[in-house]
């Protein structure tokens, strides 16, 4: 029994005549303690998928287990990372942090409750900012609190819908590195959403593409065997990540064109390619 | 690896000191100074412009009411009555001047005589306490009533008057507004339930809320002789205000951004978790844009509903003075109404401010 299984997963929103599906037939199975990224284009369903794991939404046909019992609600055995930080802008740092960890422990002191926020708002080397509000910081910044308000849940399995999508490429690459330092530390059990094939690759170990929608489905697995700990600069010279990478950006260019010959739609190219066709 | 770490820290450190240095610089310049300058010069200019036209259209009314008395006297009575008339109205005999729209000067003059008058007023006061001071306090050790002065009351009394009756008739609205407009906020099906309703009483009038008030009152005050004017007036005016923030709250409570919801939920907050620390902080800048609704539309129909409940406010002093037609009831109103305006303006400014401390973007 896998960790976490999506068995025959169907998404549709609205209904009758308005109604668009947009997720078809979803399989997956995660297994505990796995790092697993799904690449794939804005607007593919991605922040769907997540939220029918983590439990925001139903799906209207299939299910969802984690650790074998069907998802019918939220839990705080998912950590979840929200695509736009999703931070109380009205409370600091601290207290969006303080928030999280009191309905977590519920029966831990305000002490111990106060540690733990300290604790893991240092971890994310935010402490000069613990009083701060979200404005006050930066898009890397708030991030980092966001990171940090659901680790410091301790969430069994951390769930990531694009986290770093909106940060500068040197920001991206400093959380991409505390996002697997964290995540070596105790193996959770992780899954990266994100529209970056360089970041599926540096992170995971499995990167499977999300076949954009309507009807999105998921595409062949790539297993990434890449020893850890991962060094960007040697990867580059690193014969089967090139080989991967080609393969999955192939793939995901490949339906891209095939539903630009199907929809006859204008479709502008999503922001993988730039950076990955220069490094 | 080790480069990237102390790339981290130094950007992190920049950006600190940054926004440190970002506090303590004074943002004026040169600019900022010369546009304030031109600003208040504007204003100052326009104040002249609205004086000098008030001034000059008072004159001509004042010289075509003049004349037509000349006229009239002229015609009624001959020629020297109306020289009689003409000699009258120059020599500023206040009996026969034109009852017309005053001028700045006299509005002017109006409220100093009013302030003279609430120091005399004040002076009697302290007088009348003093003189009864060993009679009530005899009476109050009897356990009866002290002796309250009972006088005119001053401009300044009035407008105190008038501005306890706003901010008793706003805190009704607050206290009945707001959690109305959370519960049906929080419930599609209460929002339909009570959506007639609020389209119904929206629009209904000050004076027929002060007439439901009153009939209300009027019967629960049965055999109390207080004066149950104040008590009237304040609920009339916040029962008439409410309707901005009750609707303001209830879209604000009704419209909170799913991404906050999905935050309560995720985290599992409980539902009195979710409502003070999610779902009401996040509808706070519109319920207080309702509430700044509330607070001038109090103040504007506060004049209306204080004439007809005979309440001690400027709403009475303004019928009264239009009533009384003395030779300076005209300059007084015209006071009356500046004062309302500047007091509206000023507590308008007040909302505003808290309101500003309140908001937040989500964006930035
Ligand atoms: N609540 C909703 N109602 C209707 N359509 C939705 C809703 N949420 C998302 N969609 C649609 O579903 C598709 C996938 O959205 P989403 O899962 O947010 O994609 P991604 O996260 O990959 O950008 C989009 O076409 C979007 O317009
Ligand atoms: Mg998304």
């Amino acid at each position: 029994m896998a960790y976490l299984e999506l068995n025959n997963i169907y998404k549709t929103y609205g209904e009758g005549e308005h109604a668009t599906e947009v997720l078809s037939n979803i399989n997956l199975s995660i297994e505990e303690g796995e790092f697993v990224a799904i690449v794939g284009f804005t607007g593919s369903g991605k922040t769907t998928l997540v939220n029918l794991i983590n439990g925001l939404l139903k799906p209207t046909s299939g299910e969802v287990l984690f650790k074998g019992e069907p998802v019918v609600d939220t839990s705080h055995d998912r950590g979840v990372i929200f695509q736009n930080y999703s931070l109380l802008p009205w409370l600091t740092v601290g207290q969006n942090v303080y928030m999280a960890v009191k309905e977590a422990f519920p029966k831990e002191s305000k002490a111990a409750l106060k540690k733990r926020v300290d604790d893991y708002v240092a971890m994310v080397s935010l402490s000069p900012a613990i009083n701060k509000r979200p404005k006050e910081l930066s898009g890397g910044m708030r991030q980092r609190v966001a990171v940090a308000r659901a680790l410091a849940m301790n969430p069994e399995m951390i769930i990531m819908d694009e986290p770093l999508g909106a940060l500068d490429a040197l920001t991206r690459g400093n959380l991409q590195d505390e996002i697997l330092n964290i995540w070596s530390k105790d193996k959770r059990t992780a899954l990266l959403i994100t529209n970056d094939v360089d970041e599926a690759i540096y992170m995971a170990d499995r990167v499977i593409p999300l076949k954009p929608g309507p009807n999105a489905t998921l595409g062949p697995e790539f297993k990434i065997d890449i020893e850890r700990p991962r060094d960007k600069t040697a990867l580059n010279d690193n014969p089967s990540y090139k080989k991967t990478r080609n393969a999955i950006i192939e793939y995901l260019m490949d339906i891209g064109a095939e539903r630009k010959s199907v929809s006859k739609e204008e479709y502008t190219l999503p922001d993988i390619a730039p950076k990955s066709f220069v490094a | 690896m080790e480069q990237d770490i102390t790339l981290k820290k130094e950007g992190q450190s920049t950006a600190f000191i940054k926004s440190l240095l970002a506090k303590v610089t004074p943002k004026i310049q040169k600019g900022d100074i010369f546009n304030s300058l031109k600003k208040a010069g504007i204003t100052i200019v326009s104040i002249l412009l609205f004086l000098g036209l008030w001034h000059l259209g008072s004159k001509a009314l004042y010289n075509k009411e003049a004349s037509y008395k000349i006229e009239k006297a002229l015609t009624e009575r001959g020629q020297e009555a109306a020289d009689a008339e003409r000699a009258c109205i120059e020599s500023g005999e206040s009996s026969c001047q034109p009852n017309t729209l005053p001028s700045p000067s006299q509005v002017w003059g109006s409220l100093q005589s009013l302030i003279a008058d609430h120091k005399v007023i004040t002076a009697d006061k302290a007088a009348f306490a003093e003189k009864m001071a060993t009679t009530n306090a005899k009476l109050v050790a009897q356990g009866k009533d002290a002796i309250i002065y009972t006088g005119r009351a001053s401009f300044v009394d009035i407008v105190l008057t008038s501005i306890k009756t706003v901010f008793a008739g706003f805190l009704l609205a607050l206290l009945i507004a707001v959690p109305i407009g959370i519960v049906i906020g929080l419930s599609p099906s209460l929002r339909s339930a009570f959506n007639w309703f609020i389209q119904i009483f929206k629009p209904v009038s000050p004076v027929v809320w002060y007439l439901l008030v009153f009939m209300i009152v009027k019967t629960l005050y049965i055999g109390d002789s207080s004066d149950n004017a104040f008590v009237i007036s304040f609920i009339s005016v916040g029962l008439c205000a409410m309707w901005a923030t009750l609707v303001n709250t209830a879209m604000g409570v009704a419209s909170v951004d799913k991404d906050y919801i999905n935050v309560a939920k995720v985290l599992k907050l409980g539902t009195f978790q979710k409502v003070f620390k999610v779902i009401l902080p996040s509808s706070l800048p519109l319920i207080f844009t309702g509430l700044r609704i509330t607070l001038s539309v109090a103040w504007m129909v506060l004049i209306a509903i204080e004439l007809l409940a005979q309440s001690q406010g400027l709403g009475l002093f303004v019928w009264e003075e239009f009533q009384n037609g003395a030779n300076d009831s005209n300059a007084k109103i015209i006071v009356a109404m500046f004062v309302i305006g500047i007091i509206g303006f000023l507590l308008d400014r007040l909302m505003l401010t808290v309101q500003n401390m309140v908001s937040f973007n989500k964006n930035d």
